[in-house]
């Protein structure tokens, strides 16, 4: 299946010159045109991670004096190495943004070493460092907006259980699991979280399955961590679940039984990176933030949100939008029983920690590993 | 909350379930290849068929409102793709399997090069017949909720499996098979019989890609078949090219990849990649079994390129 990405590449590419060429037309070319690189592991338009991100890169289309190269289901192997110095010996890329987990260790930080002069910023790596300086990692702290999905999802279940349907035990998914628990906790102490892992960021008949196996057992929402929603949403509302959405807002998809969803909020994000560096500033090596710092948000609420929920959630919503607020704190104790955050503990956003994280908080039914 | 969970018994409902639910795509493309390779040519481009279905009987679905015209576009589609397998192989010193895998990246590529817009849109489905009416336990329920085309390939793999014995057509493309210089000798063309058994394998897999946009998953994606065009072809084989046990072989597969999900949502979590894979797993475990060195694979077809 490589040979098809190449042709797929070279058409992307004619379609960017092309929109480029029509802003180009009034504008005439300067010479600070600078090229950007995006890489995205799946299909840009899977109505999930990878369009979220296809939204941020959109956004700086749309910009004057920047020029956007995409490339599509760039496995995380030798495969992007490749991508990334075509990218930049070809198209003459000097920042590049490879968008999938996978890609950072050891991908980027061997391209990133052959080639000191480009800014790699990537997506969920943790910079360290020891890390080359022109690497940089950002993330967004979206389980601040699941932990409002699970407040929301708490209120609302009928059984008290809660399904996630999840691709890999990796830190950010299990963080998510976590968090999401946590705020169906708050709502109701006895909520628990049915997780199911598929394997893979995008297994459509096996998220189907794991969605139907999950309605069996009773329980009545569903979310998930899996590259595009669509399939559990619509197949949770066929069977007449409620869902909450993840990456982008999935309400079309299910406009009755959509309650809300965590989303990202790329399209906000990269427009300052790129202020940042025409102000020449440098990008912060790593680079953090939640609600507060506008890099995730939280789906508008759907139809079948009760209002205490809406009150319940707002209010929380309102304290991370103030002050930021520690979802993980002490004492935590996992699904085996033992204490994984002392009592007395506060592990805040930015805690290094957390993107360690190995494991399943209390009221989780299943296992990390 | 106990009302509604039905405890372990989840497990072999899964299993049953997805027996129903995923095996039908399968079952459509090893019926499909089952004839065109009983005419003595490997199709490997179902996958790529497959796919194209799916994206076609979507758009279509989505465009005229009617998801049956989306069927039939599917069968349409994979019919043409079919014709183009067998018009590019009946010219003289082509090799089938690599005209099937350029094929296979044709039609994935050209259903994600046209299926783009048709991510986001919601396209009408095809209905589902209830026949857990009977019962009153929701996932008994859900999990009876069948769709007409799962019957009709049920019924078209004994109608197959008689036709192959004792209707002339049968006999032709068996004929055709075994020894194309018998068919040829008996006044045939056996570039057209090859022709018309690889079109009606392209349509029988483009109605199965249908059921994958349609159905179950239900929407159009890029992940959607994720090699199961590839795997029901090599479903043939194991199936020893009948179509009876082709019908086995999809059932089974069908419940394997029902099994890992189902076993993670009883807490059964240890292994569950290889519970996953237990689709593959069965195939290779299958296979090993069966294959012998000493002797080619029985019942295959004597033409096909691979016993020759």
């Amino acid at each position: 299946m490589d040979f098809s990405s190449i042709s797929r590449r070279r058409l992307l590419q004619g379609s960017a010159a092309l929109t480029l060429g029509t802003a180009l037309g009034t504008r005439g070319a300067t010479a600070a045109d600078t090229t950007i690189g995006f890489i995205y592991v799946g299909s840009r338009d899977d109505y999930g991670y990878n369009q979220a991100h296809a939204a941020g890169a959109a956004a700086l289309k749309k910009m004057a004096g920047l020029k956007v190269v995409e490339e599509e289901k760039v496995p995380e192997t030798d495969a992007v190495e490749k991508t990334m110095e075509s990218m930049i010996n070809l198209d003459g890329a000097t920042l590049l943004f490879p968008t999938s987990f996978g890609y950072y260790n050891p991908h980027v930080q061997k391209i990133a070493g052959k080639y000191p002069k480009v800014h790699f910023e990537h997506c969920g790596g943790l910079w360290t460092d020891k890390d080359p300086k022109n690497a940089g990692s950002y993330f967004g702290y979206i389980d601040e907006a699941q932990y409002i999905a699970g407040i929301v999802a708490g209120h609302t279940t009928k059984s008290g259980k809660l399904g996630f349907v999840a691709a890999k035990p990796i830190p950010q998914v299990l963080r998510n699991i976590n968090a999401f628990t946590l705020g169906a906790k708050l709502a109701n102490p006895k909520t628990t979280t049915q997780v199911i892992f598929t394997g893979d960021w995008s297994m459509p008949v096996k998220e189907a399955e794991a969605t139907n196996s999950l309605i069996d057992q009773g329980i009545d929402v569903l979310t998930c961590h899996v590259d595009g929603p669509k399939t559990m949403v619509e197949n949770a509302a066929r069977r007449g679940a409620f869902v909450c959405g993840y990456h982008v807002n999935q309400s079309p998809l299910a406009p009755k039984a959509y309650l809300t969803g965590a989303e990202w909020n790329w399209e906000a994000l990269y427009p300052k990176f790129i202020k940042m560096l025409a102000a020449g500033q440098s990008i912060p090596n790593f680079y953090r933030g939640g609600l507060q710092e506008e890099i995730v948000k939280v789906s508008p609420y759907g139809p079948a949100v009760s209002d205490a929920a809406r009150r319940h959630a707002d209010e929380v919503k309102a304290r991370f939008m103030a002050t930021g607020l520690t979802i993980f704190k002490g004492p935590l104790v996992d699904n085996k029983g033992k204490t994984v955050i002392a009592a007395g503990t506060e592990r805040g956003q930015k805690d290094p920690e957390l993107e360690k994280m190995d494991y399943l908080v209390e009221g989780v039914l299943g296992a990390a590993a | 909350m106990a009302d509604a969970s039905i405890g372990l018994w989840t497990v072999p409902l899964a299993v049953f379930g997805g027996a129903i639910r995923v095996s039908t795509p399968f079952l459509f493309v090893s019926l499909g290849e089952c004839i065109t390779e009983r005419s003595g040519r490997i199709n490997l481009g179902l996958e790529g068929t497959l796919v194209m279905g799916a994206m076609s009987a979507y758009g279509i679905s989505y465009l005229s409102g009617s998801p049956w015209l989306g069927v039939l576009a599917a069968g349409l589609t994979g019919a043409m793709l079919g014709a183009l397998h067998a018009g590019i192989c009946s010219l003289p010193r082509v090799n089938d399997i690599a005209v099937g895998i350029a094929l296979m990246l044709f039609g994935t590529g050209l259903a994600f090069f046209l299926g783009k817009p048709l991510i986001e849109p919601t396209a009408p489905r095809l209905p589902a017949i209830d026949f857990g009416w009977w019962s009153n336990i929701p996932q008994l329920k859900a999990a009876l909720r069948i769709n007409v085309l799962f019957l009709f390939g049920v019924a078209l793999a004994p109608v197959l499996y008689w036709a192959f014995r004792t209707t002339r057509w049968g006999l032709l493309i068996r004929t055709a098979g075994e020894s194309s210089d018998a068919a040829r000798a008996m006044g045939h063309s056996v570039l057209l019989i090859r022709l018309r058994a690889t079109m009606v394998g392209g349509f029988l897999a483009g109605i199965g890609g249908s059921f994958l946009s349609l159905f179950y998953p239900g929407s159009w994606n890029e992940g959607l078949s994720s090699g199961q065009g590839i795997t029901a072809v090599a479903l043939v084989i194991f199936a020893r090219w009948d179509p009876m046990l082709c019908l086995w072989a999809s059932l089974a597969f069908g419940g394997a990849a029902a099994l890992g999900p189902a076993l993670q949502s009883v807490g059964v979590t240890f292994g569950y990649h290889l519970f996953n894979a237990a689709p593959y797993f069965l195939t290779l475990a299958i296979m090993i079994i069966t294959c012998s060195p000493k002797r080619t694979l029985t019942g295959a077809p004597a033409e096909l390129s691979i016993t020759r």
